[in-house]
């Protein structure tokens, strides 16, 4: 595994390629990834890189907080994360930015979807309702959750109305269409989890490699 | 400026004729066949224009072989190589539709617009 960066999702537009062809993307704000911290497997017991995004005011840190962040030469931060490492990692206080995606990598985007609130089995499961007229009473009602005497009670993990949405979620093998380092943003072929300015996490993708 | 507003002005093309609904246009379109890249034509009146910002677009209707055919550009799409303005018309309306029920000559005419005559008979 290697690093990763955080970002916050701006938005969505479209870019037109070379060949005249035009790709919605999502663009990302990765500006200001700071290295905090380096854990090493003598120290640490395992090798991994801690990074932070989006800086904070240093009183509205707590003391045990802000020292860990100058104690590594870096900056206050809203978010941190780890990146489990192998190999040589950068140094703690370092900056890291678009430039770490070259155009045509594939990444996979980690997010919080929206939440849905407390959600049918409609709109949560796609299950298909029933008949909207002839006299139906059903609609989108959640039907049978069982049997009858045998098994006597309601499976395991049926399918039923409640929270949806606002899970952690992947999306994996997404192109980078443009990393402009110079705007710290990186564009990212199609859509990502999650509401405009939430916090994702963008990873080298686990299961597409780049071509080379 | 947002960042997104900065990617788009970077793809709005800044030399674009000023057309309207109504104007016959010649549309110079890239054509990729192979390894080669062509211009292709496509003549008809503009019966449309919708979007703002770089999704923009407009519809451009022709009768060919005596079937109508309508064709929707992105207009600040790179595989746009020039938009030529043949006529300009004059209509009262945004949107052309009315066209598509015609049949003939009727089709393919719009009123040209007034100014453009006369300075064209002085």
């Amino acid at each position: 595994m290697s690093i990763g960066l955080i970002g916050k999702k701006v938005g969505m537009t479209q870019v037109y390629l070379k060949d005249g062809s035009a790709v919605a993307v999502t663009v990302i704000d990765v500006a200001g990834n700071q290295v905090v911290q380096v854990k090493n497997a003598d120290k640490d017991g395992y090798t991994a890189v801690q990074v932070g995004y989006s800086d904070k005011k240093e009183n509205r840190c707590s003391k045990p907080e802000l020292e860990h962040f100058k104690k590594h030469n870096a900056t206050a931060k809203y978010v941190v994360r780890e990146f489990r490492t192998e190999g040589e990692a950068p140094e703690a206080g370092s900056a890291l930015g678009a430039e770490k995606f070259a155009d045509g990598e594939y990444v996979d985007v980690i997010g919080t979807t929206k939440g849905k609130g407390f959600s049918g089995v409609v709109k949560r499961y796609n299950f298909k309702g029933q008949p909207a007229s002839h006299g139906s009473m059903m609609h989108r009602r959640t039907g049978s959750i069982g049997c009858r005497l045998t098994p006597g009670r309601v499976w395991k993990n049926q399918k039923m109305p409640g929270r949806h949405g606002f899970d952690r979620r992947t999306t994996q093998n997404l192109k980078v269409v443009q990393s402009r380092a110079e705007d710290g943003v990186l564009l990212i072929a199609g859509a990502v989890p999650g509401p405009n300015g939430s916090y994702v996490i963008v990873r080298p993708a686990i299961k597409k490699q780049t071509k080379k | 400026m947002s960042i997104i507003a900065k990617i788009e002005q970077e793809q709005l093309k800044s030399t674009l004729p000023a057309f309207n609904v109504g104007d016959s246009v010649k549309v110079h379109t890239r054509v990729i066949e192979g390894e080669k890249e062509r211009i292709q034509i496509f003549a008809g009146i503009v019966i449309a224009r919708k979007g703002r910002g770089l999704n923009k677009a407009f519809t451009v209707r022709k009768i060919s072989n005596g079937e109508g055919v309508e064709r929707v550009f992105p207009l600040h799409t790179p595989k746009i190589a020039k938009i030529e303005i043949v006529r300009q018309g004059k209509v009262r309306r945004a949107r052309l539709h009315y066209l598509r029920g015609r049949l003939g000559k009727e089709a393919v005419t719009v009123k040209e617009r007034a100014n453009e005559r006369a300075s064209a008979d002085s």
